[in-house]
């Protein structure tokens, strides 16, 4: 039942983007910003730790929850420095994504060439 | 013949988009995506016998590598010519960028070329991503303090 | 407008080179020589790019028997900042060298240029060079080539091609007989993925100063190529002329019959100048040979494009210049 939940979430913030992206001149670039913005912004009210909840793996995966990680890892920093805690905590669920692009893109630039 | 004229008449022969195949191959291959994501959640789950949240990041780089990898191989963007949003709305897209931006650039050297160009296309979702949540974190922070 | 007659201006001979994809298209066998790979057994594509024009270069004096220092002056463009790869190039060459820059109207700028200087007894021999690349041309223009980015059905794919011909005072069986410089137009369309929409207005009215200047019609042309308007591009261009009640049947486009869009993933057609370059020198120039074309007219279009301005939200200047081959009774 997960697998079905977290295929139709994923599948549908896909089929949203693939949608404006049809549609409008927007190019990737900006689409995955406005989800990013999109993902803080549900956070502000909880509405997405509700989704991850519901949607698991498939609300984890778009990349609305990076906005909704940078965001709760903020709040968390929050909690626990004050003010300061925003920009302290802010990377702290988001690391292991960040570093593991930067290591493997690094990598794969050195071992591979352009194809094409 | 003017702008406006121009406009209307190249707009009408405007060759058809598939739009709905397009919808369609980005809901699946989205989907495969978050099925798969989920499979390798749950594997991390019984493996390291943790919770949830705890297996979320493992989750993360496994799908990063698995990204990266097939971007060197040249097979990502192959992929991505079907799935449209199904391949660059998940973190596989946004490893995707990091990593085609620092192939494209490996001729110009380590550092004016990998270094300085990897988050050509990816770093926009970072730069969003921090300007949005610490505005809002803020935000919250100061309607914690009044209410 | 701009065109001329010429009297004393032929086409001495050319050598082509193409990537994997042109040569596997309808158009195939007609190119002298082809590469497997994006790499031409170089490191980067941008040496690769530099590699075919050289080929092209040599597979052409080799055809007219000459030395490099024979030629009296070397024009040369491509799609890149500085004119990366012929001006890179012309480092090797021991011969004055003029780089101009027309985007993908380069083939025929380069072409009328030349004859110009032939006409007006400034020089002898001139070989012209355009050449493009579309990995190159990608990664200036648009994405990083391994970026998983699904293109708009209304994108056109970069030819792969280095193309030199030389042209020279010495009679031979095929001449150039007039030219028409174009002008920059813009319609306002503001699409760095839809350059057909964009260039075919310039095609249009280059074509209508070609027309009245020189008192032809389309009944005295066997056929008339425009360089690479694409399939959307084509069908804008020939409703334009079609609503000046102008017949359209002889009309067609490089980047329609390089490759086969069906088959090949290019969306609606090549474009790049090595596309027209190709597709005019390679394909066109062997039916004038066997005289199976007697009068062919190229009008090779250019989207003038810069990605700054296109991010500044500017729209697309567009330019188109025509070149007339007609065969030598």
């Amino acid at each position: 039942m997960n697998y079905v939940l977290a295929f139709i979430f994923a599948g549908f913030v896909c089929l949203i983007a693939q949608i404006i992206y049809d549609n409008t001149k927007l190019t990737p670039g900006h689409i995955t910003s406005l989800f990013v913005v999109i993902g803080s912004f549900l956070d502000l009210f909880h509405i997405y730790d509700r989704l991850i909840e519901i949607f698991h793996a498939g609300a984890m995966v778009p990349i609305t929850s990076f906005g909704h990680s940078l965001m709760h890892a903020a709040m968390a920093g929050v909690e626990k420095y004050g003010v300061f805690g925003v920009f302290i905590g802010i990377f702290d669920l988001t690391a292991a994504g960040i570093s593991a692009a930067i290591l493997f893109a690094f990598l794969a630039a050195i071992i591979f060439k352009p194809r094409s | 013949m003017d702008n406006k004229k121009y406009n209307q008449l190249a707009q009408s022969m405007k060759p058809k988009s598939h739009k709905i195949k397009n919808s369609f191959n980005a809901f699946i291959y989205g989907g495969i995506i978050g099925a798969i994501a989920q499979f390798i959640l749950e594997c991390y789950m019984t493996i390291y016998d943790i919770d949830e949240l705890g297996a979320v990041p493992m989750m993360s780089i496994t799908l990063v590598f698995i990204a990266c990898l097939l971007t060197g191989l040249g097979l990502y963007d192959n992929i991505a010519k079907h799935a449209g949003a199904g391949t660059f709305i998940p973190i596989t897209g946004f490893a995707n960028s990091m990593t085609s931006a620092a192939l494209d650039s490996k001729s110009e050297g380590l550092i004016l070329g990998i270094g300085a160009n990897m988050f050509k296309l990816g770093g926009t979702v970072i730069t969003y991503g921090i300007v949005s949540s610490s505005l809002l974190g803020v935000i919250r922070y100061v309607f914690t303090l009044i209410g | 407008m701009f065109s001329r007659l010429l009297d004393n201006v032929y086409i001495m001979d050319t050598g082509t080179v193409c990537g994997i994809l042109e040569h596997q298209g309808p158009l195939g066998m007609y190119f002298d020589k082809y590469y497997q790979d994006y790499y031409c057994h170089e490191k980067t594509f941008e040496k690769a790019e530099r590699r075919m024009l050289r080929d092209s270069l040599d597979i052409c004096l080799k055809k007219i028997d000459m030395q490099e220092s024979d030629i009296d002056l070397y024009l040369g463009s491509d799609l890149m900042n500085q004119n990366t790869t012929v001006h890179y190039l012309a480092r090797d060459l021991t011969k004055p060298f003029i780089g101009v820059y027309g985007a993908c109207s380069s083939f025929t700028l380069t072409l009328a240029l030349g004859s110009m200087l032939i006409e007006g007894g400034f020089a002898n021999k001139i070989m012209t060079m355009v050449s493009s690349h579309n990995a190159t041309a990608e990664r200036q223009y648009r994405y990083p080539v391994e970026y998983g980015i699904q293109k708009k059905n209304m994108s056109t794919f970069t030819a792969t091609a280095g193309v030199s011909t030389c042209i020279a005072n010495m009679k031979t069986s095929i001449r150039i007989d007039a030219f028409t410089l174009g002008r920059v137009i813009d319609y306002g369309q503001t699409d760095p993925n839809d350059m057909g929409r964009a260039m075919a207005p310039a095609a249009f009215d280059t074509f209508t100063n070609h027309m009245r200047d020189l008192k032809r019609s389309v009944d005295d042309y066997d056929l008339i190529v425009t360089g690479d308007l694409s399939h959307y591009g084509l069908k804008i261009f020939k409703e334009m002329l079609k609503q000046e009640n102008i017949d359209t049947s002889n009309i067609h486009d490089c980047g329609c019959l390089l490759y086969d869009a069906s088959k090949q993933n290019v969306f609606q057609g090549g474009s790049g100048c090595g596309c027209s370059a190709l597709v005019t020198m390679g394909y066109l120039y062997s039916l004038l040979k066997e005289k199976k074309l007697k009068h062919v007219l190229v009008i090779a279009t250019g989207a003038l494009l810069s990605p700054i301005m296109t991010a500044q939200k500017e729209s697309i200047p567009s330019i188109a210049h025509a070149v007339s081959l007609e065969v030598v009774e």
